[in-house]
C-alpha cells in the first residue's frame, strides 16, 4: 500500500467522543500526565465532554472530515449515542473505537441480558429502597407548556458495539486500555502528520498474542479439577492461576497490558477482549474450559459429579463475557414476547 | 473465483425418492463459483464416475461436491475418481444429503429438498476454502510387537512371523500359552488343548523370526503407526534363563509350598516353578513373596541344588528398548472377580467353585489327573449342579454383556464330567443356551440325549450348606416348578473380564476401551481387528469375549493386517490434521494435555504447542479446546465451518 498524506495541517484536530461509559476512559488520558503535553502539542481538542466545556453544538458546526483523529469510548445504549457516533463518523479522518465499551460493549453491554422495559420496573418500582406507588416512570417527552416540551433520549433495549454501528478504523481495547497502548497514540499522531504509512484498517492495538505469552506464572499441567474463588483460595503465587482452578481469562484474551491484574495476583477478567484469531472471547473460553476440567476421570464421573464441578463457575454469561457479550455471535437474551 | 462442479446422486430412491434431485439441480448451479451442476441415478456407479471426470475436464474444474451419502462411505471413491484426472483429491468434498437428509425427512419431501439445497450450498463454502494438500509419508520399521501370550498371540506371532517379518512377543508370566493350556478339553470337538497348542508354542519358541520375552511387561510406548518405540520391562526371575537348561531340579528340592495359580489354587507350587512341564520357555522364575531366603534370610536351596550356577538372587529388573511399527494387543481376559458376588456362597463353601476350576479337575494333567474330585473333602460329587451367566448378562448388578463362551464350556464340562463319573448327574441352571457356532448346537444335543444333562430354565436363588451337601434352591421357569437339589459341587460360569491390567495397558498405549475394558475396534463390523489408533491391532478376548475358533481367526486377521502394512516401504498418512500458528500460541498448554494421541508438546524454548504430524489423527480436539485461535484442523478451519454455519443460519 502506498502511504497517503490524510492531512496537510500543522496541528492535528482530535476530538474524544463518548457513549455509555464511567468515563474512567477519560481519566486514563488524563493519566498521561507529561505525554498529555506532548499530545495537546500535537494535536487541537475540538471535543471533549467530560473535560472541557464543549457543546455538541460545537461538534456539529465541524466540517466533514475535518477531525483527524477521534477517539470513542462507551456502549452505544441511547438515541443520544447514536446520532453523536454518527456524527463523530462523519466528521472524522480517522475514528478509533477506545476502551472495550466502545470495541466490545464491555460492562454496560451486560444489558443485553435484559431490556429496557424490565430494566425501568426494576430501578422505578420493584426496588425495595423506592417508593412509587404512583407507578410514574420517565417518559422520553415532557410538556411544559402548550408550546414548549423536552425529550430526553430513547434507551435501546440492546446495547451495541461503535463497530456495529458505523465504520471504525483502529480499536484501542481494554477497561481503560493500558496507559502503554494510549501511549501509542503519540507515534500515530506523528505518522499522521508526517505523512506515514498508517496501520491497516481494523488494527486492534495491542499484543498479537494473547495473554499467557505475557503472563509469568509458572505453567506446568492445564488439567484442572475444580472451579475456586480467587478471593477465598490460597494462591500459589508463583503458579497459572487457571491450573489452580480460578477462571483465569488470560488464554482467551489478547494480549498488551503486561498481565496487570495477575501481577497483583487477580485472575485476567477479559477487558482486552478476544485474541486476534478468535471470533467470540466467551465461547473460546467455555470450550476451554469445557475441554480441561474434570478431564482426568471423566468417564468415571457421574452426573451429579459433572454439575457439581460446574456449580464452581457462578454466573456464566457475566464470567466469560464480562466485557463483550454485544460483539458474541449469540449477542442477546431472547427478549420476552410481550 | 473457484470452478465447482456439483454432482448430485439419486441413489436410486434413496435420495431421489424424497428429495426432488432436478430442482435441487437447477437451485444449485445458480449458486456462486459453481460452474456446473447436474444429478445422476448412482454417481458412484462407473458411468457415474466417468462422467465426473469427463465434466472435470470439459468445464475446467477445480473442485467437486459430489452430493450423496455419507462420507465415510465414499469420499475416498470420490477422491480418488477426481484424482485420477489430475485435481488435487481434497479439492473434492461430499454433501450428505442421504443419512442427514432423505432418509429422516421421507414424509416432508418439500423440506427435504430444501434443506439438501442448504447442505450442497454449506459444503460449496467449504470447498471454497479448501486447499490442495498432500498426504504425508513416514517410513515403516518391518518389525512387529505382540502383547500377550495366549493362543492369540501365538497365532499371531506365527503367521506375522511365516511370512518373513520379525516379531517381538511380551508375555507377563514366565509361559506363554495362557488360559488355553488350563483347559481340560475344547468344545465342540473335546482336543485336548495340550495336544492341538502346545506344538504352536513349541514353534514359537524355535522361530527364527520371533523373539519371545517372557516374564515381561510393556512399559511404554512412544511413536507412531509405522515407527513406535517400545520400553519393555523384563521382571527379575532370579534364575539365569541363559544358563538355565530345565531340568527342574531346583523346583524338586525347594521346601516352600504355594496355592499354584496356574491351578487355580486348586493344588500347591513350590517358590522355585515353572507353569506347567511343557511350559515355553521351559525355564523358572522365583517368586519372591514366598521364597524362604527372601522371607526369611536363609535357605538357598535351589542355588545348592543349580549345578548350572543358574540361580541369581541378586537379579533385578532390566529394561530393553526395541523398534516396531506395529503392535498386536492380544492380554487376553480373566473371570470376573469371585469376591463379587456374594450371592452363591463362593468362597464361604469350598464345593463352589468356577469353571476355570473345574476344568483344572477335569484335565488329565491338572491336580487331580482328570477325576473330579471336590475340594472340600476330596470326595467324587454325585450331584454336578452349573449355574449360567454368573455376572454376565446381568446389567442391574455386574456386566449387561453376554460372555459368550460359558453356554458351551457348560455342555462340555458336565460331558466330561459325566464321562469321569458315569453314575453321576449335572443339572444345569440356564437363562437361554446359545450355541452359534459350527458343530455347537450338535454338541449341546449330544450332551442333553448322551450324556443326560439335565437342562432348568431359571435361576437359582439360594445356596446353602446341609451337611456334606449344598442344596440349592430355584425355579424351572417352563414347568412353573420349585427345584431343589442336594449337590455335591456347584460351578459357576462367572463372567469374563479382561484381564488384569489390560486397562493400564490400554492407557499406557493411548488405545480406547468400553465401559467394561474391553479394547475397543475401529469399526464393529468393517474394521474389527483394528483400533482406533494407526498401528494398533486387536486379537482375541481382550477385545470381547470369544472363543477360540473366533480369537484364532481375529489373531490371523491382525496379523495379515500387519503384514500388509509392512508390505509398504512407506506409509501415506491422512493430511487432515492439526496446525499451530506460531505466531498466535502461546504455549499455555491446554492442547498438550487434552491430545488423546500424545501428539502435541509444548516446546519450552520457544513456548509454542508443536505437532508431530505422523502421531496426529485430525480428531480436532485441540482445535475446538485452543483459547487464543492458534490451533487449526486443516480441512476443516474456522473460516471454513463459520462460513458453512453462516449457510445454515440465512433463512
Amino acid at each position: 500500500m502506498e502511504s497517503k498524506k490524510i492531512t496537510d495541517k500543522k496541528k492535528l484536530k482530535l476530538a474524544i467522543g463518548l457513549g455509555s461509559t464511567c468515563s474512567g476512559c477519560d481519566i486514563a488520558i488524563l493519566d498521561l500526565g507529561v505525554k498529555l503535553l506532548e499530545l495537546i502539542g500535537l494535536a487541537d481538542i475540538v471535543f471533549w465532554p467530560t473535560v472541557f466545556d464543549f457543546k455538541y453544538s460545537d461538534l456539529k458546526e465541524l466540517g466533514d472530515k475535518e477531525i483527524d483523529i477521534t477517539l470513542h469510548h462507551g456502549t452505544i445504549r441511547t438515541t443520544e449515542h447514536e446520532e453523536i457516533a454518527r456524527i463523530l463518523r462523519k466528521k472524522s479522518k480517522v475514528l478509533i473505537a477506545f476502551g472495550s465499551c466502545s470495541c466490545f460493549g464491555g460492562i454496560p453491554g451486560l444489558c443485553n441480558l435484559t431490556d429496557k422495559k424490565q430494566i425501568f420496573d426494576a430501578v422505578y418500582g420493584e426496588n425495595l429502597s423506592v417508593a412509587n406507588k404512583e407507578n410514574i416512570f420517565p417518559e422520553e417527552k415532557l410538556l411544559i407548556n402548550k408550546n414548549k416540551s423536552i425529550t430526553l433520549p430513547h434507551l435501546f433495549d440492546t446495547g451495541k458495539t461503535l463497530k456495529q454501528l458505523v465504520e471504525v478504523d483502529y480499536f484501542i481495547p481494554g477497561c481503560p486500555p493500558p496507559m502503554q497502548l494510549i501511549e501509542g497514540l503519540i507515534p500515530l499522531m506523528k505518522d499522521v502528520l508526517g505523512g506515514a504509512q498508517l496501520p491497516e484498517k481494523g488494527t486492534v492495538f495491542g499484543s498479537k498474542k494473547t495473554l499467557c505469552d505475557e503472563c509469568t506464572l509458572k505453567k506446568e499441567n492445564k488439567m484442572i479439577s475444580k472451579i475456586v474463588n480467587p478471593v477465598t483460595a490460597i494462591v500459589d503465587p508463583e503458579r497459572c492461576l487457571l491450573e489452580q482452578g480460578i477462571l483465569c481469562m488470560g488464554p482467551v484474551t489478547r494480549g498488551g497490558c503486561e498481565a496487570r491484574c495477575i501481577n497483583v495476583l487477580m485472575p485476567c477478567r477479559g477487558c482486552m477482549g478476544p485474541g486476534p484469531e478468535t471470533e467470540d472471547q466467551g465461547v473460546k473460553m467455555i470450550s476451554a474450559i469445557a475441554s480441561i476440567l474434570g478431564v482426568k476421570d471423566e468417564e468415571n464421573l457421574t452426573d451429579q459429579q459433572i454439575e457439581d464441578l460446574l456449580s464452581g463457575i457462578k454466573d456464566i454469561v457475566g464470567t466469560f463475557y464480562r466485557f463483550t457479550l454485544p460483539d458474541a455471535l449469540l449477542n442477546r437474551k431472547v427478549k420476552e414476547r410481550r | 473465483m473457484n470452478r465447482i462442479g456439483v454432482f448430485i446422486c439419486h441413489c436410486g430412491l434413496n435420495i431421489a425418492g424424497t428429495v426432488d434431485v432436478k430442482k435441487v439441480a437447477k437451485l444449485v448451479s445458480d449458486y456462486s463459483e459453481v460452474v456446473y451442476a447436474t444429478d445422476y441415478m448412482y454417481m458412484c456407479s462407473d458411468p457415474g464416475q466417468d462422467m465426473i471426470k469427463e465434466m472435470v475436464k470439459e468445464k475446467k474444474l477445480d473442485g467437486v461436491v459430489v452430493a450423496a451419502c455419507s462420507p465415510t462411505m465414499h469420499e475416498t471413491t470420490f477422491r480418488n475418481t477426481i484424482a485420477s484426472v489430475g485435481l488435487n483429491p481434497y479439492r473434492g468434498e461430499i454433501a450428505n444429503i442421504r443419512e442427514q437428509c432423505s432418509w429422516v425427512h421421507q414424509n416432508t419431501k418439500e423440506i427435504a429438498t430444501e434443506k439438501a439445497v442448504k447442505i450442497i450450498e454449506a459444503i460449496i463454502e467449504k470447498l471454497k476454502l479448501d486447499k490442495p494438500l498432500v498426504p504425508l509419508s513416514v517410513p515403516v520399521t518391518k518389525r512387529a510387537l505382540v502383547i500377550g501370550g495366549g493362543i492369540a498371540g501365538i497365532q499371531a506371532s506365527l503367521d506375522i512371523a511365516d511370512s518373513g517379518y520379525e516379531v517381538i512377543l511380551v508375555e507377563k508370566n514366565q509361559s506363554i500359552g495362557g488360559h488355553m493350556l488350563q483347559l481340560s478339553e475344547t468344545f465342540p470337538t473335546l482336543d485336548c488343548p495340550q495336544c492341538i497348542a502346545t506344538p504352536k508354542m513349541v514353534q514359537v519358541g524355535q522361530h527364527p523370526k520371533i523373539k519371545l520375552l517372557a516374564f515381561s511387561e510393556v512399559e511404554e510406548v512412544s511413536g507412531y503407526v509405522g515407527n513406535f518405540k517400545v520400553k519393555i520391562r523384563r521382571k527379575a526371575s532370579f534364575v539365569d534363563w541363559d544358563k538355565c537348561t530345565g531340568c527342574g531340579f531346583c523346583m524338586e528340592k525347594c521346601p516352600a509350598k504355594v496355592p499354584s495359580e496356574f491351578n487355580e489354587f486348586l493344588s500347591k507350587r513350590k517358590a522355585i516353578y515353572t507353569l506347567f512341564p511343557q511350559a515355553v520357555p521351559n525355564k523358572p522364575v522365583i517368586d519372591s513373596n514366598n521364597c524362604l531366603y527372601f522371607t526369611k534370610g536363609k535357605c538357598r536351596v535351589c542355588e545348592k541344588n543349580c549345578s548350572l550356577k543358574a540361580i541369581n538372587f541378586e537379579q533385578k529388573d532390566s529394561f530393553v528398548e526395541e523398534n516396531v511399527g506395529a503392535i498386536i494387543v492380544a492380554t487376553g481376559y480373566d473371570l470376573m472377580n469371585k469376591a463379587e458376588v456374594g450371592e452363591y456362597g463362593y468362597g464361604k463353601y469350598k464345593d463352589v467353585i468356577d469353571g476355570l476350576q473345574l476344568e483344572r479337575l477335569l484335565a488329565p494333567a491338572g491336580p487331580t489327573e482328570g477325576i473330579p474330585y471336590r475340594p472340600s473333602d476330596g470326595k467324587i460329587p454325585k450331584e454336578v449342579v452349573f449355574i449360567q451367566c454368573v455376572g454376565s448378562r446381568d446389567p442391574e448388578h455386574y456386566y449387561p454383556y453376554c460372555s459368550k463362551i460359558c453356554c458351551m464350556y457348560t455342555v462340555k464340562q458336565a460331558m466330561i464330567y459325566k464321562h469321569a463319573v458315569p453314575d453321576g448327574q449335572a443339572y444345569v441352571f440356564y437363562m437361554d443356551i446359545r450355541c452359534n457356532g459350527k458343530g455347537y448346537e450338535e454338541f449341546l444335543q449330544r450332551g442333553i440325549e448322551e450324556d443326560r444333562i439335565l437342562y432348568l430354565r431359571g435361576r437359582v436363588s439360594k445356596i446353602f450348606k446341609d451337611g456334606d451337601k449344598i442344596r440349592v434352591w430355584g425355579a424351572d421357569t417352563l414347568t412353573g416348578r420349585k427345584i431343589e437339589i442336594s449337590a455335591d459341587l456347584v460351578v459357576l460360569a462367572m463372567a469374563m473380564v479382561p484381564s488384569k491390567g489390560a486397562k493400564k495397558l490400554a492407557e499406557k498405549l493411548r488405545l480406547t476401551t468400553d465401559d467394561y475394558g474391553f479394547l475397543t475396534e475401529a469399526h464393529p463390523k468393517l474394521r474389527p481387528v483394528e483400533s482406533l489408533t494407526a498401528g494398533y491391532f486387536l486379537a482375541g478376548a481382550a477385545q470381547a469375549p470369544k472363543d477360540i475358533p473366533e480369537t484364532v481367526a481375529q489373531a490371523s486377521g491382525a496379523a495379515s493386517k500387519v503384514d500388509s502394512l509392512f508390505s509398504k516401504d512407506e506409509l501415506y498418512h491422512e493430511p487432515i490434521i492439526a496446525n499451530v500458528d506460531e505466531e498466535v500460541c502461546v504455549g499455555c498448554g491446554i492442547c498438550e494435555v487434552l491430545c488423546p494421541y500424545e501428539a502435541i508438546e509444548i516446546d519450552e524454548q520457544d513456548k509454542v504447542a508443536k505437532i508431530n504430524p505422523a502421531l496426529c489423527e485430525g480428531c480436532g480436539t485441540c482445535c475446538a479446546a485452543c483459547p487464543s485461535g492458534a490451533l487449526e484442523l486443516e480441512g476443516f478451519r474456522r473460516k471454513q465451518i463459520l462460513s458453512m454455519i453462516k449457510v445454515f443460519a440465512e433463512v
